[in-house]
């Protein structure tokens, strides 16, 4: 046997007859010289009361449907279940995964709206409805099935490209060797022919050592899979593997770690002893303390003049610092100690411009020094105030002094009381 | 259809009537001459082809070599052209693939019978463009190792893609349409392979083909589940290629950017997928009918029927031109009317004259039976529309992007070589994928071409 389809279950020359006791009879393979001759021979069997016959030809032969009786199959059915299978899947998966299980918020839109989820549950029903057709179809034919009685015919090896055939088989009722042969011969064969199978099931099923192969290559191939469930499902104080390291690690070292190129051990460099960074130098004691020669000044450091555009300046700065405990006056009553005195408590905040309070006897100096590092309570503001607004706050807090303090002849005309 | 049918039906014993050993002999012939270009020993002119095509593959290896391990900075993309020559070929190719589809689904439903002696290569065509095309959103994100989040999984970070962007939208279309395109065509296969395992002589051809073919026995009863399916397969095809160009506009026509903001998009693309892509599908078998000897099996006739449909779609793309620059202007808006302007008068105008000589003007030529027969007319204007689609997608890319609202967003794109190598990389990988295919598979659907062959009727008397 010299065609493709000898998987090894027996090597014999075929032809007709066999007195091999190991081989038995599966059925009669009759050719035909045209589709047309097919058609009409495959009618003539089916009348002649056979069921478990089939034609074989390398194109599907038009008419051979009715002429063997074969059913409408039922396939589109299922396809169809297929196609609405995925499109319930598609949307419900768009619907659980955006709206429900992780509701996403884009740009304040309703987080389920199907418009924008047809394509995606269009795109899943046309694929399940393709993969229900393309294995639904194989299924179906019972394929794949690699190797067939009527193969170990070379005269069957046509089919594929001119040859027309019809096979009938041995299990049906009606075979009967010379009066199915006599059938055939008389709708037009020009050829018929008997086939032979081993008869031992054994010597036509799969190779043990095909199954083993298969076997383990399915083991092997779950390894990996199993590896990433185990992964899932225990817990390592490993980080992740990086195939990628996406940068997050790179050769520096971090403030905080340990480095051991320093002779400290620590990536960390402080200042060293003696040295002052650019700009911090800070020497000048009245501008950034208040002080001369120990004593709280008067009036302002020396860079500073006043200019209405100064206290403007500390006006607007007083209004975000200093506002919410002193109160837009300065009389203490801010919006914080009024909401503590609103549930109860008392935190009143100190009153810059009463005489009792002391404030107005503070030195400019030391009020400076009060906004730099706190008092009490208050908390210092140098970190967040720079230098000379805070000088330009302390001219503002004086200027609400002044007017607080005010008496009325002193108000230019036309803001008296009259 | 023949009616001379005494000699072959009815009456036992007798020896082949003429018909029948007429009609044996062109199946035998179709066989033949298709089978022999997979079976032969390799053609002269197929090694170096290959060889080039191998390397200009070496590019895209070399190209995204240098892509993945520098990053996106490689390109000429910047700021303002934030997609460029990436995403011009990615639809360039995804059209490409779209004729192979428009051949094997919506000709079979239309039952045009000429589709048979096209239809397999083109879809092998519509597959290996899908490939070249699905490299590119892929390589374009940046960090492409983690293309798979696009994929909806259950992970550690409890996030899901999200699914009302087009972008996603793109995912599902690709994805199913690279799905059913190689489930249609290795089903369409299945018979002509089992061809090839019948008339392979070699003991590794046989098993390799053996098990293509998946034991395929020509049974009736298969062929009716088949015939089925295959239909079913055909109505399937239909309604989703013309999804997958449509889903690909919305990536432009969803945004808010003057000249992609536009309902015209979907079909517009559509019906230049088509276009681009038989002129691809001429390019590749004009040559392929003369050094594959296949010449009267893909007839001169399918060359012509593939430049009329070259003239009509090309028609729908140059009107489509014509009404998104009457709309641009007739809407009032005046961001799209600058747009256009600039996209014709701009510093891109050399790109927009490109594509409109390209592809409006060159398949005028079609009109003329003389240029439709002249294979090197044929493939010369193919090759020219191709270069007119392209230009087409980096016009409408580049051009919406290079002038955004205010003036900080003006730029202009220039490629570097990197965009170049990567370009000509897809190629390959194309080119290297249809050759193999020519050397390994049936290049010609020798069932369906054999069914609709007269002698297909042959012997018959009940017609």
């Amino acid at each position: 046997m010299s065609t493709a389809h000898d998987n090894g279950a027996g090597d014999r020359p075929n032809g007709n007859g066999s007195d091999d006791q190991n081989e038995e009879m599966h059925g009669l393979l009759a050719e035909f010289e045209t589709p047309g001759a097919l058609v009409a021979a495959a009618r003539k069997v089916k009348n002649a009361g056979y069921t478990e016959f089939d034609c074989y030809s390398p194109f599907p032969v038009h008419g051979i449907d009715p002429a063997m009786g074969i059913q409408r199959t039922k396939l589109p059915l299922v396809i169809f279940a297929g196609g609405l299978t995925g499109l319930f899947l598609g949307t419900l998966m768009q619907w659980w995964m955006n709206a429900y299980n992780w509701p996403w918020n884009v740009a304040g839109k309703p987080t389920w709206s199907i418009p924008a989820n047809v394509p995606i549950s269009y795109e899943t029903t046309i694929l399940l409805s393709v993969l229900t057709t393309f294995f639904g179809m194989w299924a179906a034919n019972k394929l794949p099935q690699v190797w067939h009685p009527f193969f170990r015919l070379d005269r069957f090896a046509k089919v594929t490209d001119d040859g027309f055939f019809l096979g009938v088989e041995a299990s049906d009722k009606r075979f009967e060797l010379e009066q199915t042969k006599q059938l055939l011969v008389a709708a037009g064969a020009t050829h018929v022919e008997e086939c032979y199978v081993d008869a031992r099931p054994e010597a036509r099923n799969v190779p043990k050592w095909i199954w083993a192969a298969m076997t383990i290559m399915t083991m092997l191939a779950l390894i990996p899979v199993a590896l990433v469930f185990k992964a899932r499902a225990t817990k390592s104080p490993d980080p992740h593997y990086h195939v990628f390291s996406d940068m997050d690690y790179q050769p520096k070292a971090k403030s905080d770690q340990a480095f051991a190129e320093f002779a400290d051990g620590r990536a960390n460099r402080g200042e060293l002893p003696g040295t002052v960074a650019r700009g911090h130098l800070k020497a000048d004691d009245a501008y950034y303390r208040g002080l001369a020669n120990g004593e709280w000044i008067t009036g302002l450091p020396a860079q500073l003049e006043v200019t209405p555009a100064l206290v403007d300046r500390g006006q607007e700065r007083y209004n975000i610092y200093c506002a919410p405990c002193h109160g837009y006056d300065g009389a203490g009553q801010g919006i914080i100690p009024a909401r503590v005195a609103g549930i109860g408590g008392a935190w009143p905040a100190r009153n810059l411009t009463d005489p009792k309070a002391g404030v107005i006897q503070m030195r400019n100096g030391q009020l400076f020094n009060t906004i730099s590092n706190g008092f009490n309570s208050m908390m210092g503001y140098a970190s967040q105030i720079p230098v000379e607004d805070r000088w330009a706050i302390v001219l503002y807090v004086r200027a609400l002094q002044r007017s607080q303090n005010a008496a009325e002849s002193e108000l230019p005309a036309g803001h008296q009381v009259r | 259809m023949a009616t001379s049918t005494d000699a072959t039906t009815g009456h036992g014993g007798h020896g082949p009537g003429d018909d029948g050993g007429k009609a044996r002999a062109v199946f035998r012939g179709i066989t033949d001459d298709v089978a022999k270009v997979a079976l032969n020993p390799t053609p002269k002119w197929w090694y170096p082809a290959f060889a080039v095509s191998n390397l200009m593959l070496l590019c895209l290896v070399v190209a995204l070599y240098h892509l993945f391990t520098t990053g996106i900075g490689v390109w000429g993309n910047n700021n303002i052209q934030g997609w460029a020559w990436d995403i011009t070929n990615f639809v360039f190719w995804i059209g490409i693939g779209h004729a192979g589809t428009l051949i094997s689904a919506v000709l079979y439903l239309f039952r045009q019978d000429w589709r048979t002696s096209i239809n397999r290569s083109a879809e092998a065509m519509t597959i290996f463009a899908v490939a070249a095309a699905g490299i590119f959103p892929i390589i374009h994100t940046g960090r492409p190792w983690f293309a798979w989040w696009l994929i909806p999984h259950p992970n550690d970070m409890g996030m899901w893609p999200q699914f009302r962007s087009p972008l996603m939208w793109d995912v599902f279309a690709i994805s199913t349409y690279a799905t059913t395109s190689i489930l249609f065509w290795y089903m369409g296969m299945v018979p002509d392979i089992a061809t090839l395992r019948d008339k392979a002589k070699e003991r590794w051809k046989q098993i390799g083909y053996g098990l293509l073919a998946l034991g395929w026995r020509g049974s009736a009863r298969q062929w009716h589940r088949y015939e089925r399916a295959y239909l079913i397969l055909a109505a399937l095809s239909t309604p989703l290629v013309l999804s997958v160009h449509s889903v690909v506009s919305f990536d432009f026509a969803t945004s808010q950017n003057p000249g992609w903001h536009t309902t015209i998009f979907p079909p517009y693309f559509v019906a230049g997928a088509i276009f681009s892509g038989f002129a691809m599908v001429a390019t590749l078998l004009v040559p392929l009918r003369y050094l594959c000897n296949l010449k009267h099996i893909i007839k001169e006739s399918h060359i012509e029927a593939m430049c009329k449909i070259m003239i009509a779609t090309g028609m729908m793309v140059g009107g489509a031109y014509a009404i998104e620059l009457f709309i641009a202007w007739y809407s009032g808006n005046a961001g799209e009317w600058f747009t256009f302007r600039n996209r014709i008068l701009g510093e891109y105008s050399w790109a927009y004259f490109m594509m409109v000589s390209c592809n409006v003007l060159v398949p005028q030529f079609f009109w003329f039976k003389k240029c439709r027969t002249n294979p090197w007319i044929v493939v010369g204007l193919s090759i020219l529309i191709n270069v007119g689609m392209w230009f087409e997608r980096f016009v409408i890319i580049a051009t919406s992007l290079a002038r955004q609202a205010v003036p900080g967003m003006w730029g202009y794109f220039s490629p570097t070589r990197w965009d170049l190598l990567t370009m000509i990389g897809s190629f390959g990988l194309f080119f290297t994928l249809f050759l193999l295919f020519v050397r390994f598979l049936p290049v010609i659907a020798i069932a369906e071409v054999k069914m609709v062959t007269p002698e297909a009727h042959a012997g018959k008397d009940d017609h």
